[in-house]
């Protein structure tokens, strides 16, 4: 019993095919993760149904960001740097000053906040020419966006203590309603292009 | 082979036993297959995304379809010219092929899941936005509106070329 035992198979050669396989998957792995901006795009319109006057904002509460052709930035009527646009974008959200030219404020109970005048029409307008090239569109975006988190990360900050992207669902949804101004893409207009 | 059982035979440097390795080496194996996506398709075009500080994780990478838009590779320009194309999975499609791509894809997922689609956009830097429009104009058509522009993850926009 002892003499006859089972011929063992060499595993000597295991480590080599499993260091084979390993190999092929090193090589074949991308570990890279997708990143990129999340948006919402607006719903075709129904023909059949009217605009309604929702539609018509005042012009002070709309902050109107153009790119043209050649990349160039206009900003409520002013050519400014790409560099500049997120202060920019940050005073509109809060308009500190309740200055006249920025959006109106109007008294609002939301949770946690209790009566604060918000914003609630402030909108950003994104307008795009055909000729635009995409990188400098979505720097853009990129800059509204990183301005419109900036100031809700601020605010999460001063009332939590903690950052906007820790907050539960409802101080998300409080802070989202404090600082709304959402980014609405328009449609291109061909002016100049090419 | 001598000269080994010669030094273990006198009190030399112990052998280190070697049986583990295998596991050690499977173990590695097993997080690499499971982490490893491979490519679904073959990009005939070239595709380097913007820079940008804001992007957020996908998440879920069953539920997004990929649309990929820019100049195709230099030795298919010749058959297929240096303008900025659309790429639906393997093929070269024009945008009026979106909505139906948009059905399919959808189509593929469960039913529970469709209403969470997402549509990432894979666009080359300095691809003109007039082929981005349309994308994006057929796809309000097609009613996928949840997208992603897809980025690099950046710290700091430094240059916009």
């Amino acid at each position: 019993m002892a003499r006859r035992e089972v011929q063992e198979i060499n595993a000597g050669s295991m480590a080599d095919i499993a260091f084979l396989l390993l190999i092929f998957f090193l090589v074949t792995t991308t570990m890279d993760t997708d990143t990129g901006l999340l948006r919402q795009l607006p719903p075709i319109p129904d023909p059949t149904m009217e605009q309604d006057d929702d539609q018509q904002i005042h012009q002070r509460n709309i902050l109107v960001v153009k790119v043209n052709k050649d990349n160039m930035l206009l900003v409520e009527g002013e050519i400014i740097d790409i560099s500049e646009l997120r202060d920019v974008t940050k005073e509109f959200i809060i308009n500190p000053n309740d200055a006249e030219d920025m959006p109106e404020k109007i008294e609002k109970n939301i949770p946690f906040f209790g009566m604060v005048r918000v914003a609630k029409q402030a909108v950003i307008s994104l307008q795009n020419d055909y000729g635009t090239t995409y990188g400098v569109y979505l720097a853009v975006q990129n800059e509204l966006i990183a301005a419109r988190d900036e100031v809700r990360n601020n605010l999460a900050i001063q009332t939590w203590g903690k950052p906007y992207e820790e907050l539960n669902e409802e101080q998300t949804a409080a802070v989202n309603e404090y600082y709304n101004a959402p980014i609405s893409e328009a449609e291109p207009k061909k002016i100049g292009g090419e | 082979m001598s000269k080994f059982q010669r030094s273990t035979g006198k009190k030399g440097a112990q052998k280190i036993n070697t049986a583990s390795l295998p596991d050690i080496v499977f173990m590695l194996l097993f997080f690499f297959m499971t982490v490893t996506v491979m490519r679904e398709v073959e990009l005939k075009i070239q595709v380097t995304v913007p820079d940008a500080t804001e992007g957020k994780k996908l998440e879920k990478k069953n539920l997004a379809s990929f649309i990929y838009i820019g100049e195709p590779l230099p030795n298919l320009q010749a058959t297929f010219g240096s303008e900025p194309k659309i790429q639906l999975n393997d093929a070269f499609k024009e945008v009026d092929d979106i909505q139906d791509f948009i059905a399919q894809e959808r189509e593929s997922l469960d039913e529970a899941d469709q209403a969470k689609m997402l549509v990432s956009l894979k666009i080359d830097k300095n691809t003109k936005m007039q082929i981005v429009s349309d994308v994006k104009m057929a796809l309000r058509r097609a009613n996928a509106l949840k997208i992603m522009y897809a980025n690099i993850p950046v710290d700091e926009i430094t240059s916009l070329d």
